[in-house]
């Protein structure tokens, strides 16, 4: 896993190791947002900004953390991190931390972040555990808006409502009706919708990996995530 | 326990460093946005009341002019009603009332009813409801006009038969596929007139008390 290649790294968690799509982790908030792409996004961006100052934060420490406390100061790490994240959206994101509401602060029990700091920043140095933290945020926030894009087609027929939310007034012109009149799909948007969505994405990407694995057919076994250790 | 250099002793003390800074980061910044929340939350109160007084129709301060009433019976709802009072020069122009229906589809309703110095209903919003996505949700203004319907209504009009939904022989319509909640919202808001027809003075001299700002716990929705 400790590879420096920062290349590789992106690769990793963007897409290999994808913690939406194959490792499985921080399923909660992921089905619970995504009703539409700006949710999805939004809560993406502050997994993403977590798992960054976080793993750096763990990376710059490692030396210090013993391995019977590093647990509890994870925690700490991460929950102090969360908590001045969403202090900072009440204060200038303040419809968005309205709509997002309980999830920010339950970031914090996103196991994807403290196991990239136990399997990855606690035994790299920073840039490599920064870029890490930033591939494997990317990777989630990518799956959030993918999951938010397919429920909000289907369910309210709209791509980026609430964008101005996101981005100040302007962003209401971003709001795309792709399905005019759309009489609202009720499934799309409930929480079945979110795992029906999810298992689409997961059997996609799948198939894309298969494909592409064709001439060397054992390929596929590297879906399965060689690391679990959250 | 012999001298700090004791692995434990020396675990704790990190740890209890992790934690001071940790507790300074955000000190800190609560320091910073502290004000600009409060702020926030006001900006928002005031708009959805705005939404319902026109700015120009008053000109007190809404957020300060706030009263609180507990009335279990009249309302249905042990909560405590907030009540803002919009005054034009000390005169009464409106009320705006936080009222909770207590049977929703899915438990509390709560609706922002504004009524005028006439007893006319100026508007009603929903703060916060968890009824069902799709079926009971059109009470809310962003997915339907439903709630646009109690303009200018008042104990008078429609006669007391008709607050009801239409279902129950009264002159609200409701969703199909759902009564319930266009039930909990008419009776709430009619509730609230027969209130305020029995307490108005009540309800515009009671003296000003202070109240914190935030309005409602908001649902994401």
């Amino acid at each position: 896993m400790a590879n420096s290649n920062l290349k590789q790294i992106l690769a990793d968690g963007a897409w290999r190791q994808n913690t939406g799509l194959v490792v499985l982790l921080g399923l909660c908030p992921l089905l619970a947002v995504t009703n539409t792409v700006i949710n999805g996004l939004a809560l993406g961006l502050a997994t993403m900004l977590t798992l960054m100052v976080s793993n750096l934060s763990v990376s710059v420490m490692r030396g210090l953390l013993k391995p019977e406390i590093r647990i509890p100061a994870f925690v700490l790490i991460i929950a102090s991190v969360v908590t001045v994240i969403e202090l900072l959206m009440h204060a200038f994101f303040y419809d968005l931390f309205r709509v997002l509401g309980i999830f920010i602060p339950l970031i914090v029990t996103n196991c994807a972040i403290i196991g990239r700091a136990e399997s990855f920043a606690s035994r790299n140095s920073p840039l490599p555990s920064l870029m890490d933290g930033f591939a494997t945020g990317l990777g989630f926030c990518i799956t959030l808006v993918l999951l938010g894009a397919l429920r909000e087609l289907t369910g309210r027929g709209t791509l980026f409502a609430g964008a101005d939310m996101l981005l100040g007034d302007w962003g209401q012109y971003l709001t795309l009706t792709i399905i005019p009149e759309h009489p609202g799909f009720l499934l799309a948007m409930l929480p079945p919708g979110a795992f029906l969505g999810l298992a689409l994405l997961i059997a996609a990407r799948n198939a894309w990996e298969a494909r592409k694995a064709k001439t060397p057919p054992q390929a596929v076994t590297t879906l399965v995530p060689d690391t679990h250790e959250a | 326990m012999s001298g700090t250099s004791h692995p434990v002793i020396r675990s704790s003390v990190l740890l209890g460093i992790i934690a001071l800074l940790g507790t300074a980061l955000l000190a800190g910044v609560n320091e910073l946005t502290y004000e600009r929340i409060i702020e926030q939350e006001k900006r928002r109160v005031l708009q959805q009341l705005n939404e319902i007084v026109p700015v120009a129709s008053y000109n007190n301060d809404l957020l300060e002019d706030v009263i609180e009433i507990e009335d279990e019976v009249s309302f249905r709802h042990p909560a405590p009603v907030k009540v803002y009072r919009a005054r034009m020069d000390g005169q009464p122009v409106a009320v705006m009332m936080i009222v909770t229906a207590p049977d929703g589809y899915n438990g509390d309703i709560r609706l922002l009813a504004g009524i005028d110095g006439a007893g006319e209903i100026l508007g009603v919003r929903v703060i916060s409801h968890r009824e069902t996505p799709g079926l009971g949700d059109p009470i809310e203004a962003e997915k339907s006009d439903w709630i646009h319907g109690f303009k200018q209504k008042s104990l008078h009009d429609p006669e007391p038969g008709g607050w009801a939904v239409k279902r129950d022989g009264g002159q609200f319509d409701q969703f199909t596929g759902a009564t319930i909640s266009p039930r909990a919202v008419v009776r709430a808001v009619h509730n609230t007139l027969l209130y305020f027809e029995a307490n108005r003075e009540l309800l515009f001299d009671t003296p000003a008390i202070a109240v914190p700002t935030q309005m409602a716990k908001q649902n994401g929705q």
